[in-house]
């Protein structure tokens, strides 16, 4: 199916957000602007993008501890997720989340998770919340090649595939755990293999490539919309940065080899076939990427400007 | 009043709030046409079907992240851990999950999630099916925290378990399922956060926490009608959260104290009421004698009979509990 200039358009520019948004918080970061630490999903964007373009504003997504980019994939609001980030009181959690722990539920957003594969069986809940209430919304649970070795991994979809759920894991091998390479962590080489072992499909993608992650998604979304149940689809990618601001990413890993995926960035590549397609001019990007920039300042002047929380506040809300 | 087990009344409380609310449901091993590992959910599979009252896979992770999504999107589940030994298995979703969401995001959202499990010894299932973990969860902010006690509150608790918007974990004793007593007619909800004062007394106060209701109950009556000391029993049902008032007045009216509860004495929740009775505010001035615990003895719960009734509380651990305070 050929897809509309719109949804390309749709695709690049939220990707260019999140990276324009994660180059900020880098940023930001560095000049001690931001307290804590950030996880950043600069070279991913294109799976955050690719899985959310099929999701409908009432569908569900879990993230995880590196989830600006899902967030923004969904919809999430730059400015909030960037006063969040910055721990004042007009971010999305009034300041008590931060980071790793933005949600929207507004937009089915259910929350980043600081714990490696603790989405995963919040993802089958909400799976099967949809199943039960005889809606056709779909959850897309958003994890890593690390979480694959939790045993929350095995429990949820599992649990997903004998109750035939609305659950599509999509994996987000950036072959690294931390420090740990894919080769070290587990024996296999493709995470979507384990489908075979809950008898549910699973499928590899270019998690490079925004319309193989998009195609591969959309199949697994339209099944289970219908009540076909989940699906894995393993995206390759690889993350530019280190785990964290802070780790320079270079001590487990070849210059060479960053260097190789930097030539793969999923918004160069998408922008130039774009380009090379007639679908946008080079004037055109620069002025869509000159916008999205200005909008990410905004978002930092935005949460800049913000008040921090008054402490007492830190007592509030515990329960309704 | 009527005469129901333990057991019924539960099963009571689950099937009106599953009448009363569609998305009411049930799920957790061997809840479905099973009854139950204690047997005391028989019945409601087969009147609500395999939607409603769902067997799962032995996995506790996933049980409680199940419940904890369908929490967040619309429905009020139920979900059951059959010991609360097995907590330690679904730990990250108890601790970080659970209890987190809803002040991590700023209080965006309501989860009205119920998670019933069992406690206690006394049945030689040695040591990972008889401990009584419930301060582990109150040590952790953002759930609640239930100890029903008697027969009348393990439905009335229950009932505004589900109906809380909140998490509520609801620890039911596993050996008074099959015991008889008695709960009103009709229909009837226990709010959360209330203590009950089961008998008043001006000589000393027990604080006795689920099923040491009732031996603290049997224990106060015999020594009134023996002795004539007369116990008051504070039961405060709920310990997420605490009504530390009722225990404190009850405290500086009788100026002796005895805490049982089946958790393990060290950490305990019995060294929470007493942080509270002693505290500025509280009872410490009122006091005529030093505070005792009755409480599970600090190893692993042991099999064999004579070691098990050894390690666990006891009527006669608390009178002596009682004899000693009294007399300081």
């Amino acid at each position: 199916m050929e897809l509309s200039k719109e949804k390309k358009l749709w695709m690049l520019e939220r990707m260019l957000q999140i990276r324009r948004f994660e180059e900020q918080v880098y940023d930001c970061f560095l000049k001690n602007k931001i307290p804590g630490f950030a996880h950043l999903y600069i070279g991913e964007e294109a799976v955050a993008v690719g899985a959310c373009a099929n999701l409908r504003e009432d569908d569900f997504i879990t993230s995880t501890h590196r989830g600006h980019g899902h967030l923004l994939a969904k919809g999430a609001d730059p400015d909030r997720a960037m006063a969040e980030i910055f721990g004042r009181r007009t971010g999305y959690c009034l300041g008590r989340g931060g980071t790793m722990h933005i949600a929207d539920f507004s937009l089915g957003i259910l929350g980043a998770n600081g714990i490696v594969g603790g989405g995963l069986p919040i993802s089958v809940g909400a799976g099967w919340s949809a199943k039960y209430r005889g809606t056709d919304q779909v959850t897309v649970c958003f994890f890593g090649d690390g979480a694959s070795n939790q045993g929350a991994f095995h429990e949820s979809v599992n649990l997903a595939s004998v109750w035939n759920l609305p659950v599509i894991f999509v994996c987000e091998n950036n072959q690294f755990g931390i420090s740990v390479h894919q080769s070290r962590h587990q024996k296999i080489k493709d995470v979507a293999v384990r489908a075979k072992a809950y008898d549910i499909p699973g499928v590899i993608v270019d998690g490079m490539d925004v319309l193989a992650v998009y195609e591969a998604c959309r199949e697994a979304v339209e099944r289970a919309r219908q009540g076909g149940g989940p699906t894995i689809v393993e995206c390759k990618t690889y993350r530019f940065m280190g785990h964290h601001v802070g780790d320079p990413g270079t001590v487990y890993r070849d210059k060479e080899e960053v260097e190789a995926w930097k030539e793969k960035c999923p918004i160069k590549c998408f922008a130039d076939k774009l380009i090379a397609e007639g679908v946008m001019t080079a004037a055109e990007f620069e002025a869509l990427d000159k916008r999205v920039t200005e909008q990410m300042l905004a978002a930092v002047k935005f949460a800049e400007e913000s008040p921090w929380p008054e402490p007492e506040e830190a007592m509030e809300g515990l329960y309704v | 009043m009527r005469e129901v087990t333990y057991g019924e009344a539960v099963r009571e409380a689950l099937a009106e709030e599953m009448r009363r609310d569609k998305m009411v449901a049930l799920i957790g091993e061997d809840v479905g046409p099973y009854g139950g590992n204690f047997g005391i959910l028989k019945g409601l599979w087969e009147e609500f079907g395999e939607e409603r009252v769902r067997d799962t896979p032995i996995s506790e992770v996933a049980i409680v992240g199940a419940g904890l999504g369908a929490a967040l999107t619309g429905m009020r589940p139920v979900v059951e851990i059959m010991f609360c030994d097995f907590m330690g298995v679904a730990g990250d979703q108890l601790l970080n999950q659970v209890a987190k969401i809803r002040y991590m995001f700023g209080g965006q959202v309501e989860v009205p999630l119920t998670i019933r499990t069992t406690l206690g010894g006394g049945r030689s299932s040695a040591a990972q099916h008889s401990q009584s973990l419930h301060a582990i969860i109150c040590h952790v902010p953002g759930i609640k925290v239930v100890v029903p006690g008697t027969h009348e509150d393990a439905k009335g608790l229950l009932k505004a378990a589900i109906r809380d918007n909140n998490p509520v974990m609801v620890f039911e004793h596993k050996m008074m399922y099959n015991k008889k007593g008695f709960i009103p007619e009709g229909e009837y909800v226990t709010p959360l956060g209330q203590a009950a004062v089961r008998r008043e007394g001006k000589d000393l106060t027990i604080v006795a926490i689920s099923s040491m209701v009732y031996e603290s109950m049997a224990l106060a009556e015999e020594l009134s009608a023996k002795e004539g000391i007369e116990i008051e029993v504070v039961d405060p049902r709920t310990l997420v959260p605490l009504d530390e008032e009722t225990i404190i007045n009850s405290v500086r009216k009788t100026g002796r104290l005895v805490v049982a509860d089946e958790g393990h004495e060290t950490c305990g929740f019995a060294a929470e009421i007493i942080r509270r009775v002693v505290k500025v505010g509280g009872a410490f001035d009122y006091l005529d004698a030093p505070i005792e615990v009755v409480g599970t003895r600090d190893v692993p719960l042991p099999f064999s009979p004579p070691l098990e009734n050894y390690v666990i509380p006891s009527k006669a651990r608390i009178e002596e509990a009682v004899r000693k305070v009294l007399g300081y």
